[in-house]
């Protein structure tokens, strides 16, 4: 049996050194040189400024902008590092909220916002993504109709006609993958850019 | 439930059943030494390995000299991943400046890793550098799972040769395992993960300026590169706190679907292996049915919960199912189906969150590790742990016809059975013995995220992950404390180790013992009867033993949710 621990120290330095080190030290250069703009995080500039990433979604809370879901990410207390307080849409420490099926914090929460969305939009039923958090709370993408649901909204605060937000809606809805894999969704960062954009027009 | 889900769901089932046979031709050649079409580009290399380690390529080891070498192994992966943790703070590729991670977290960390479990007591992007989530966390994907494939290629060993004293070389196995099989794969599906959108830089966060002018600072890095291992040796443990739903760590459909086939590809197409190892490749299939019929239930089941929906999203009238907790771009079928699979494989990558799945819904990822993650299960361990329990199978229809049970030519006798029981019954020792302490241990008690029964579940996912050595969670729980990180440690270690060990004691005694040829009187385990048998073990086994915990959890809550309560 002595004769396995020559092996089992250097074969572990040399697999350790091929597949922590040489594996993804290789694929970080041959990913950045194939496909530049994704291997950095999908980045977004407008006028030379990071304003995001395309993957990753972050908090509109003005009525003239469409908003994501909502975010249950947490940062540390600025006054006291051992406690958390609420960070949506924190793209440094991801999670959901991970409330259960009969939490009555939960519960509570989506009365809520379910009430806030109604007295918003009366005529049309509360998309159910619209009110729930995401697992990652950084979900960049809503369904089709809590967009179409939001249009009420952002066509007072912008004075623009209905019909043109939800043909802008529609024009930036993604369908599922050859009519099978995922969902249909809108990028919520995508739908506003574009709508800055209609907007200036 | 749609139609448009069920047909995803059919899908991935095609696509695994296509992939076993080419898989496991391949993986068969690699482990019997023979050429393969990389062996031009790796063959030198892996002589070079050989060669600088010591290791002579025709000597094979008794199964204790294996047992053994693969635990010195682990003792220096252990410390290899304590000591970055500990000491990342002075390393480089360090980016985000994290600080030394605590003692009792590296530990909790540095044991999930060698253990194949990847539990996430770490906070990923806010606890760990560059070099940690490389050359800790991506080394040890690679060696756990390729250890994993390395024991169970010596217990498929053990039912294949007679009369030998020896069970294969674990430093061969291994190393071919890593350069043959795991990294080709992974260099190519990192590329495709990068296309995808997964981020693949050593850069710092990127701090933006969103639309509405507030600063958002986004955690990025070699996510790509681990990720591809992570799902490809069911390790699961995440770049990111939110694991697979972080939508850096599976930006698309696309990304997710793939990334559920490689969690079952190489742990389906070891059943062909076992099947051609033993001249039949009808015993590899027989097993794969025993896996799909267990499978499909689950996902059914699942699916259904969650796309039923709550009582408390009802009673607001909201349809559409329970979007608590999971992403958009997945939706309901996709983030059930993501769930079964990964707790089917001993995987434990999450793209939804289980702690806010139907009370129902969440019970099956719960079930499905249970009852050992042998339905397919991680890369290795769910073979030799489906063989404990076909062994048992047959043992009990030897019982009933009173004739001395044998399996694929060898008898198997009361050193086979002690063993596999032995294996089997770590399982519900660590889960139960643990969940009983964590539930009245007040440091414990004040872990729970969830009220009332929910609560309960939660510290029963907890040790039913990490003794099944599966890495997901109710992630809910507040893991990171003293007692978690030590118990859910131990926990993991006794989960993996005291299991392969009598794993690795039947592979020996029966390598040793002679193949007998099938006679009239033989039971046939290439039919339904042997596959409806195995599942009926397998259930009643698991019943017997979980049925207990799981009315106090899941179930009680379950009834709780119809009727309206809160807690």
């Amino acid at each position: 049996m002595l004769r396995e621990i020559r092996p089992a120290m250097v074969l572990l330095v040399v697999l350790t050194a091929i597949t922590g080190l040489a594996y993804p030290l290789a694929m970080t250069g041959i990913a950045g040189a194939i496909f530049p703009a994704k291997a950095q995080g999908s980045l977004i500039e407008k006028d030379g400024k990071v304003i995001g990433s395309a993957l990753i979604g972050q908090e509109f809370k003005d009525d003239k902008y469409f908003h994501g879901r909502p975010s249950a990410t947490l940062a540390p207390d600025p006054n006291d590092s051992t406690k958390s307080i609420p960070a949506p849409y924190n793209a440094a420490n991801s999670g959901g909220s991970n409330l259960g099926p009969t939490s009555k914090a939960l519960a509570d929460r989506l009365k809520q916002d379910v009430d806030k969305l109604k007295a918003e939009n009366p005529n049309a039923p509360v998309p159910v993504d619209l009110v729930t958090t995401s697992a990652s709370g950084l979900d960049p993408d809503i369904s089709p109709e809590a967009a179409h649901f939001q249009v009420p909204r952002v066509a007072k605060a912008r004075n623009m006609s209905e019909d043109q937000l939800n043909q802008l809606v529609a024009s930036n809805t993604l369908g599922r993958l050859v009519g099978l894999l995922g969902e249909p969704r809108v990028n919520v960062l995508a739908l506003n850019l574009a709508l800055d954009r209609a907007a200036a027009k | 439930m749609t139609v448009t889900g069920w047909l995803q769901i059919i899908l991935y089932c095609a696509i695994i059943v296509a992939l076993t046979k080419p898989l496991g031709w391949y993986m068969t050649r690699v482990f019997n030494g023979e050429k393969t079409f990389l062996s031009p580009v790796l063959r030198p290399i892996e002589a070079g390995i050989y060669w600088i380690s010591g290791v002579d390529d025709k000597r094979e080891q008794h199964w204790l000299t294996y047992t053994v070498a693969m635990l010195l192994f682990h003792v220096g992966g252990f410390l290899i991943v304590y000591g970055v943790m500990r000491l990342q703070a002075v390393l480089p590729f360090n980016p985000a400046g994290q600080g030394a991670v605590a003692e009792d977290l590296s530990f909790n960390t540095a044991i999930s890793f060698i253990t194949n479990t990847n539990w996430q007591n770490y906070g990923g992007e806010s606890t760990i550098s560059y070099l940690v989530q490389m050359l800790g966390l991506t080394h040890q994907n690679f060696l756990s799972a390729a250890t994993g494939i390395a024991l169970a290629m010596a217990l498929i060993r053990g039912f294949s040769r007679a009369s030998m004293r020896t069970v294969g070389n674990f430093w061969v196995d291994v190393t071919r395992c890593t350069l043959y099989v795991l990294l080709p794969i992974c260099i190519v599906y990192t590329l495709f993960l990068v296309w995808q959108g997964m981020p693949q830089t050593l850069g710092d966060y990127v701090e933006a300026t969103t639309l509405e002018g507030a600063k958002q600072t986004i955690a990025i890095g070699p996510v790509a590169s681990q990720v591809a291992i992570k799902m490809l040796g069911t390790n699961g443990g995440g770049f990111f706190n939110a694991n697979a739903a972080h939508p850096f760590e599976n930006p698309t459909a696309l990304s997710n679907f793939v990334q559920m086939i490689s969690i079952f590809a190489l742990g389906a197409a070891l059943t062909n292996v076992f099947g051609r190892m033993v001249g039949n490749q009808r015993q590899g299939w027989a097993i794969l049915a025993v896996m799909g019929v267990l499978f499909v239930a689950g996902v059914a089941i699942t699916y259904w919960a969650e796309a039923g929906g709550t009582s408390m999203l009802h009673a607001l009238g909201l349809t559409g199912g329970n979007m608590e907790g999971k992403e958009v771009r997945f939706g309901i079928v996709a983030s059930s189906l993501f769930a079964v699979i990964t707790t089917a494989a001993s995987c434990g990558a999450v793209n939804a969150m289980h702690d806010s799945f139907t009370a129902l819904g969440g019970m099956i990822p719960l079930i499905n590790i249970e009852l050992g993650e042998i339905i397919v299960g991680g890369v290795g361990a769910g073979m030799y742990g489906m063989l404990l329990f076909v062994i048992l199978a047959i043992f009990i229809a030897g019982l009933m016809v009173g004739r001395t049970p044998e399996y694929v030519g060898k008898k198997i006798e009361a050193r086979e059975v002690k063993m596999a029981m032995l294996a089997i019954l770590v399982l519900p020792l660590m889960i139960l013995g643990w969940t009983a302490v964590g539930v009245v241990y007040p440091a414990a008690v004040a872990s729970m995220a969830n009220a009332g029964p929910h609560g309960f579940t939660e510290v029963l996912y907890a040790y039913t992950s990490g003794a099944g050595n599966n890495g997901s969670a109710f992630a809910g729980l507040g893991g990171n404390t003293f007692f978690y990180n030590l118990t859910l440690a131990s926990a993991m270690f006794v989960g993996r180790f005291f299991m392969i060990i009598p794993a690795m004691a039947i592979a020996g005694s029966l390598a040793e013992k002679k193949s007998i040829p099938p006679s009239m009187g033989t039971f046939p385990t290439t039919g339904g009867l042997f596959v409806g048998l195995v599942i009926g073990v397998i259930l009643i086994m698991g019943g017997l033993t979980f049925f207990p915990a799981l009315a106090l959890g899941p179930i009680v809550e379950h009834l709780a949710m119809n009727a309206g309560n809160l807690f």
